[in-house]
């Protein structure tokens, strides 16, 4: 069984983000970028399918600029097996990411399609749930845990209220959620191994996929900022003020 | 034009964020229905008629739904959207799991985690962590839209003498067989849902241990709080992964957050920085928690906890 995953090129997750001034979004020249968190786990997850005799490849698949080709590498770098790259500078949004995917899978007919449940730079949560409708397959969201079984997936899901389990058909899409696994760090000699891994690169009108997007932003502006308080010595003078101060206790 | 309310429940009642749902969708078009679809699910059906502002409920009665399968649900809502303008959920872990599917079959853009609705066609919602908003805009016939609770406020609910909205009974699109349920393995509490509790009482990598979390539920208790927790303390195993508050766990925005042994990553800061008032507690003086904190306490949290709950009114 082939096993695709996605990985997205977001701003690193340690750097705070500064708004562009003229409000058409967030500023990205000279800011170090990464391997969305989400997709490290998905990433992982997959390659240890494949260690443990689960999953027979494990394709890398990322959408966006040519500098996506650095995440593509530190997928391989990783473990996996190959990388497809549909480069495109257009802005990218979670249904035409999904149609991508879905051109892919087309093409390499995947068992399981493994994604972060979110990007950390739009956070919308949407791909993998919008890739299982194109394909008209199962979704296993928030995962915590997979079994795989003969032609099904148990998962585990992280909700509201804790954790629910799932059984799921395959071929299906799985969305990670944080406690699926811990993803490696890639040691150098696989760094260097990676280096020599084919990556395929395709443009989206070579898919046939319209990747126009559906939202259009308006306004990206700085939220509300919340002021720092005041520090209290003690106990007293704390339930003192959320009494008479705040009065919310 | 009509807006549809897809409502999560557990066959008594629906969820209570339906109610700040349906405010959103209120801001969205005229006319408010709420579907709710299930197995013996009459009685959600009753508690949505009875929000303020609902006009119409559809109640669907089938067992596919009984456990809220998106691969089942989904096709419901779809083949009910073309007569609404606008398909809204809560975005709770069934709204977030199901809109995005329903989104994708109609062929358009999903407006995730909406905090604002300035037009019906134009919304402002959290990127990068709540550190930028966007205002966006949507062409697409018919909008999918997950909307954020703690921004809407509830609609009220119906007493026994309110007029309730009418309640239709239609047919179901029965199962796919793409996928089952099995089973849940839900956290037991007495305590108040974490998303809808006046005060929330977090602990982080400070506490130490998931047993350190017993001077935060005697706090929490003497309160009448939820409790709550950073990654790091869910990470680490001290609490449930339903405790976790932050970017990619739940967003909370009580009267009182109490914030104890949390640094305050940006991460986590995300769910929490719409609390009305923020307490922290924190034996580092530069931890970044401090700088979103109304009132803030340097020291030993295993001596400050016990004596904030020692001086405490009971709720």
């Amino acid at each position: 069984m082939k096993v695709l995953v996605a990985v997205k090129r977001v701003i690193d997750y340690n750097v705070k983000i500064r708004v562009k001034a003229d409000k058409t979004g967030v500023e990205t020249a000279n800011v170090k970028m990464s391997m969305n968190p989400f997709d490290e786990i998905a990433v992982e997850e997959a390659i240890r399918m494949r260690e443990k005799g689960a999953a027979t490849e494990v394709i890398a698949f990322s959408a966006g600029p040519a500098q996506c080709q650095e995440t593509i590498r530190t997928a391989l770098a990783m473990g996996a097996d190959r990388g497809i790259l549909v480069q495109t500078d257009a802005e990218l949004q979670p249904l035409a990411v999904a149609k991508l995917l879905k051109a892919a899978v087309d093409k390499e007919q995947p068992g399981l399609v493994i994604v972060g449940k979110q990007a950390i730079d739009d956070d919308s949560n949407a791909t993998g749930q919008m890739l299982a409708a194109l394909l008209g397959w199962s979704q296993g969201t928030f995962a915590n845990k997979l079994t795989v079984a003969d032609g099904s997936i148990e998962v585990k899901r992280e909700v509201d209220g804790g954790l629910e389990n799932i059984k799921l058909k395959m071929p299906a899409v799985i969305t990670t959620d944080l406690r699926l696994n811990e993803p490696r760090y890639a040691s150098l000699p696989n760094i260097m191994k990676a280096k020599k891994k084919p990556i395929e690169t395709l443009a989206p009108d070579a898919l046939g996929v319209d990747v126009a997007p559906r939202l259009k932003v308006l306004k990206v502006e700085e939220p509300p900022k919340r002021k720092a308080g005041v520090k209290v010595k003690t106990v007293a003078e704390l339930v003192d003020k959320l009494k008479n101060e705040a009065g919310v206790i | 034009m009509a807006v549809l309310v897809v409502a999560a429940h557990d066959n008594k009642a629906v969820r209570t964020n339906v109610a700040n749902a349906v405010t959103a969708a209120g801001q969205m078009g005229s006319d408010v229905a709420v579907l709710v679809a299930g197995k013996d699910c009459g009685e959600a059906a009753k508690s949505a008629a009875a929000i303020a502002g609902v006009a119409k409920v559809l109640q669907v009665e089938d067992a596919a739904y009984a456990n809220w399968l998106a691969e089942d649900l989904a096709p419901l809502v779809v083949k009910l959207a073309p007569n609404y303008s606008h398909v809204v959920m809560a975005a709770d872990s069934v709204g977030k799991n199901l809109a995005p599917r329903v989104a994708a079959l109609l062929d358009v853009g999903q407006i995730s985690e909406a905090i604002q609705v300035v037009s019906p066609d134009t919304f402002v919602r959290p990127i990068y962590a709540g550190n930028a908003m966007a205002t966006v805009q949507s062409a697409d016939k018919v909008k999918v839209v997950t909307v954020r609770p703690t921004n809407f406020k509830a609609a009220a609910g119906g007493g026994q003498d309110s007029a309730s909205a009418a309640i239709e009974q239609i047919g179901g699109e029965g199962g796919k067989g793409l996928s089952s349920y099995v089973g849940a393995e839900l956290s037991k509490s007495e305590r108040p849902e974490l998303t809808s509790a006046k005060i929330v009482v977090s602990g982080g990598r400070g506490m130490g241990s998931g047993d350190n979390f017993k001077i935060l539920e005697a706090l929490a208790d003497k309160l009448g709080a939820g409790l709550g927790a950073s990654r790091a303390a869910v990470d680490a195993g001290y609490v449930p992964n339903d405790y976790q508050v932050g970017q990619t766990g739940k967003v909370v925005a009580p009267d009182l957050y109490i914030a104890v042994g949390i640094s305050g990553a940006i991460q986590h800061l995300a769910g929490m920085k719409d609390s009305k008032t923020i307490v922290a507690i924190n034996k580092d003086e530069e931890a970044p928690i401090f700088q979103v904190a109304d009132y803030g306490i340097v020291g030993d949290l295993f001596q400050i906890v016990p004596e904030l709950t020692a001086a405490v009114d009971k709720k």
